[in-house]
């Protein structure tokens, strides 16, 4: 990952002599996301135009990528190419409004890209609002390296998102997740990470261990899971940069369902000993545990709030399987859930103002969130399996894995808007399970 | 035949992955009618005869009566085989979120553990692992199979400690 962030110097770099144009005298245009997008507003994206020999593939590729993130979010709708009355040869040209206020498109993306002497790729692009005839915030440049070309198209997409939403964008991110093969009573399990959008997916450990529930940390750098490659369950954590990895901590018993705090230096896990499992925090660089919970019920799954001061978690203190939330010294816990069924792997979400979680009830799994205080409970999903959200980086989508049922049942990644819309499979080459997405990348 | 192919490659696999896990699931589905053939004291004997495991109703780690007289003749066979030490496996179906399963499969394997102390095995000689819902024995998606992969799984070997 190191390297990666090291090489790609995405500069947003203002570029000089820039055209200005007045603001729409009805303010910019934007699109409410609040209450989820019924009608997605219509934008075009002429190809990016190519600026020397070396770019004309790239600029087609590099366009279709920015596209299909904004079509993705289903906020938007593309106006297709064949739909177009122009094109756009010259970056830098003034826009032919009349054109694409035509065919209906309410804003307007439109790009370059070249490569330059020292292999680097330069992408520029401006994004218009069609019917107020004025660009929409200052053009941007990304500068980074060939292998780096898809982030590139991720950060034009997410400067589009924020200008159009107001809320930041989640393309240029990244999940890890496990990575599944074999029969259902020898699964095969490694961790593998890839692109949010299912490209690049590169193995991260082998398959001679099962491996569960990988975490990325707060700056994406590390990977905290469990590995069953001394035998038992055990939290490990997996440095990106250098792929070593070590046990979290040298001390006995089975450990799982680690998750960092937000600052990155301490860990919460579950702890197994006696059959008796609770929550324990574990200073990242001295390996010292400290006891969070100490009650013979099962306490698991915990997940701290962005502001590090509660953490949620999952326990089945009161007779079943249930989400509570406590201080994150310890102490006295609050339920939070009081619907019907079972709840399970509570995570916090960004925005600190909700809590996604399983459900599971009468038999079918739900992947749901509620507020703080339990209310305003909504399931997005329904299925004979679905388990495990992730919320992405704004806290609009959260992706998760649905496993089919019998005996060929096997787990893919799904994901859906908190809204409960747009819900689909995230691609990847095997089977899929157990994702956590990672921040914005820097 | 199909069947027992893939219990071979099971084990073959277990073996290659340094995996505990699953080889006893192979020793017993193999051929019952052999449990004469094994010596009393030997790990097959202990998986044909004695019976290697204990089954769970849904959510639960309370032993049934019918668990607790496996577990009574596991005792007694441990007490009679004092060179054996056991490491016991606890499982869950598929019906629950992963790390819930793993702290399910936790209680069971201790609820075992306690049990064989109760009746007097050495607790040094006695070890834990939760699979979760990690290694299904069975693997339709019903209750038939479910009842049979909430379980614990006594795996006896010579002489390793716990």
């Amino acid at each position: 990952m190191r390297p990666l962030l090291k090489i790609l110097t995405a500069l947003a770099l203002l570029i000089a002599g820039f055209p200005v144009y007045a603001q729409s005298t009805n303010g910019p245009l934007r699109i409410e996301i609040t209450e989820g997008v019924i009608e997605p507003l219509p934008f075009a994206a002429p190809a990016f135009v190519a600026e020397n020999a070396a770019a004309r593939q790239l600029a087609d590729e590099l366009s279709q990528v920015v596209v299909s993130d904004l079509v993705g979010s289903a906020i938007f709708r593309e106006i297709p190419r064949s739909a177009h009355i122009s094109g756009i040869s010259n970056f830098d040209a003034p826009v032919q409004f009349s054109d694409w206020k035509a065919i209906n498109a309410q804003a307007l993306v439109t790009g370059s890209v070249s490569v330059r002497a020292d292999g680097q790729i330069a992408v520029k692009f401006r994004l218009f609002d069609v019917f107020a005839q004025s660009a929409l915030g200052e053009g941007l440049q990304f500068v980074g390296t060939r292998e780096n070309w898809r982030r590139m198209a991720h950060k034009v997409a997410d400067s589009v998102y924020a200008r159009l939403t107001g809320e930041n964008g989640y393309f240029d991110s990244r999940v890890v997740f496990v990575a599944e093969s074999g029969p259902k009573n020898l699964r095969l399990k490694r961790l593998a990470i890839m692109d949010y959008d299912g490209a690049n997916v590169r193995n991260l450990t082998d398959d001679r261990s099962i491996v569960l529930a990988p975490r990325f940390s707060p700056d994406g750098t590390k990977v905290l899971y469990t590995s069953y490659e001394t035998g038992l369950p055990r939290a490990f954590v997996l440095d990106l940069g250098t792929m070593r990895r070590k046990a979290l901590d040298e001390l006995p018993g089975m450990t799982f369902s680690p998750r960092f705090s937000p600052d990155g230096k301490s860990v919460v896990m579950s702890l197994s000993k006696g059959g008796n499992t609770d929550i324990y925090l574990v200073d990242v660089k001295s390996g010292q545990r400290t006891r969070l919970t100490s009650a013979p019920s099962i306490e698991t799954a915990p997940s701290y709030s962005p502001d590090s001061r509660q953490i949620v978690f999952e326990s089945d203190r009161a007779g079943s399987q249930q989400l509570y939330i406590m201080p994150a010294t310890g102490g006295e816990a609050r339920r939070i859930s009081f619907g019907k069924g079972r709840y399970g792997t509570p995570v916090w979400s960004p925005r600190g103002d909700l809590v996604a979680f399983t459900k599971i009830n009468k038999g079918r799994f739900h992947i749901g969130v509620m507020r703080l205080d339990g209310s305003e409970e909504r399931l997005l999903t329904a299925s004979f399996l679905d388990e495990g959200p992730t919320w992405s980086p704004n806290g609009r989508v959260l992706m998760f894995f649905r496993e089919t049922r019998g005996a060929n049942g096997a787990p893919s990644l799904y994901s859906v808007d908190i809204s409960g819309r747009n819900l689909k499979q995230v691609p990847t080459p095997g089977f899929g399970s157990d994702p956590s997405w990672s921040g914005l990348l820097k | 035949m199909k069947r027992k192919l893939a219990v071979v490659l099971t084990a073959g696999l277990l073996a290659l992955s340094g995996c505990a896990g699953g080889l006893p699931e192979s020793g017993l589905g193999a051929d019952q009618s052999q449990a004469g053939d094994f010596k009393y004291d030997t790990p097959e004997f202990f998986v044909a005869s004695i019976g290697d495991r204990v089954l769970f109703t849904v959510d639960q780690s309370t032993l049934t009566t019918e668990g607790m007289s496996i577990l009574d003749a596991q005792a007694s066979w441990l007490l009679e085989n004092g060179a054996f030490t056991a490491l016991i496996e606890g499982h869950a179906d598929e019906q629950g979120t992963r790390e819930y399963n793993l702290a399910l499969g936790a209680r069971r394997a201790s609820a075992v553990q306690s049990y064989l102390v109760s009746k007097g095995v050495a607790d040094n000689r006695l070890s834990t692992v939760t699979y979760g819902k990690e290694r299904p024995l069975e693997i339709c998606s019903t209750e038939a199979c479910w009842s049979k992969n909430r379980r614990s799984v006594t795996v006896v070997s010579a002489g390793r400690s716990s």
